[in-house]
């Protein structure tokens, strides 16, 4: 398996480290526990198209989404989550 | 009073040589690390420009003037190598001495890139990889700086992974010369 980093090309697999499903960056109010709670803890586990953080450890060591297909194993997009200058 | 006894990261360890192939250590170098604050990498490039002749690097790249070298080694982040970095610099960047963290081999011979295809997840072919490219990537389980030199290549590694990198990169340049013995 590659993954085409924006910054560093593409790279082989064992440069990646996976976190887990992309809606960890879309965190939402504490108002409503329960909405909170699903959140945190429930996660699909879908036959098909995924959106997933990745990190480029042995690389620029960037975080980037990865939207793959885990029933073709297609990767559709590799995209930064934060710029390409750091701060 | 102890007499300490200074000992460069790769005391020991090398010279290590196999038919043509050669890993030695690199010259000790000043290494400073600049991270650019946010978006503060034009007026970077301006002070590199001014102090050095050089631009601060794109994604990949390293860019040279005369005996000074700027790395690229990570998102926001490269490599001043050569030189003292001037004042100016952390006006606009973080700015930090790594002199003493890395230790740098330098892997020569005509079979340096089939070495390195043992060990490095990479595309090292001059096409892919040329004079003016800079990765950071993986030799075996170590992670590592990479660089092209005329004959061959720049390795820059944790100075705590000297051993490793050393033991790794004899075992592949071993394999090749005893390949090489055989055709």
């Amino acid at each position: 398996m590659r993954l085409t980093c924006p910054l560093c090309g593409a790279r082989d697999r064992r440069e990646f480290t996976y976190q887990g499903d992309a809606i960890m960056l879309t965190r939402p109010s504490n108002d409503d526990p329960t909405a909170f709670s699903d959140w945190l803890h429930l996660r699909d586990n879908p036959a098909g198209r995924t959106r997933d953080l990745w990190y480029h450890e042995a690389g620029c060591c960037a975080w980037l989404v990865v939207e793959r297909d885990t029933v073709t194993h297609a990767v559709h997009s590799v995209a930064l989550v934060e710029g390409e200058d750091a701060d | 009073m102890t007499d300490l006894i200074a000992r460069s990261p790769a005391f020991g360890l090398t010279p290590v040589a196999y038919g043509a192939t050669t890993l030695t250590e690199g010259p000790w170098q000043q290494l400073t690390a600049l991270m650019p604050f946010a978006g503060q990498t034009a007026r970077i490039c301006t002070a590199l420009q001014d102090a050095y002749g050089l631009n601060f690097p794109a994604p990949g790249r390293l860019t040279r003037a005369g005996h000074t070298t700027c790395v690229w080694t990570g998102r926001g982040q490269a490599f001043l190598v050569g030189s003292e970095p001037v004042q100016d610099l952390a006006r606009y960047a973080a700015v930090t001495d790594q002199s003493d963290a890395w230790v740098t081999l330098d892997l020569t011979g005509e079979q340096a890139a089939e070495v390195l295809a043992r060990l490095v997840p990479l595309d090292l072919s001059p096409r892919a990889f040329g004079a003016d490219h800079a990765a950071r990537t993986l030799l075996g389980h170590a992670a590592i700086q990479l660089h092209r030199l005329e004959n061959g290549f720049r390795i820059r590694g944790f100075r705590s992974m000297a051993r490793t990198i050393v033991h790794e990169t004899a075992d592949a340049m071993a394999a090749v010369a005893a390949r090489a013995a055989l055709d």
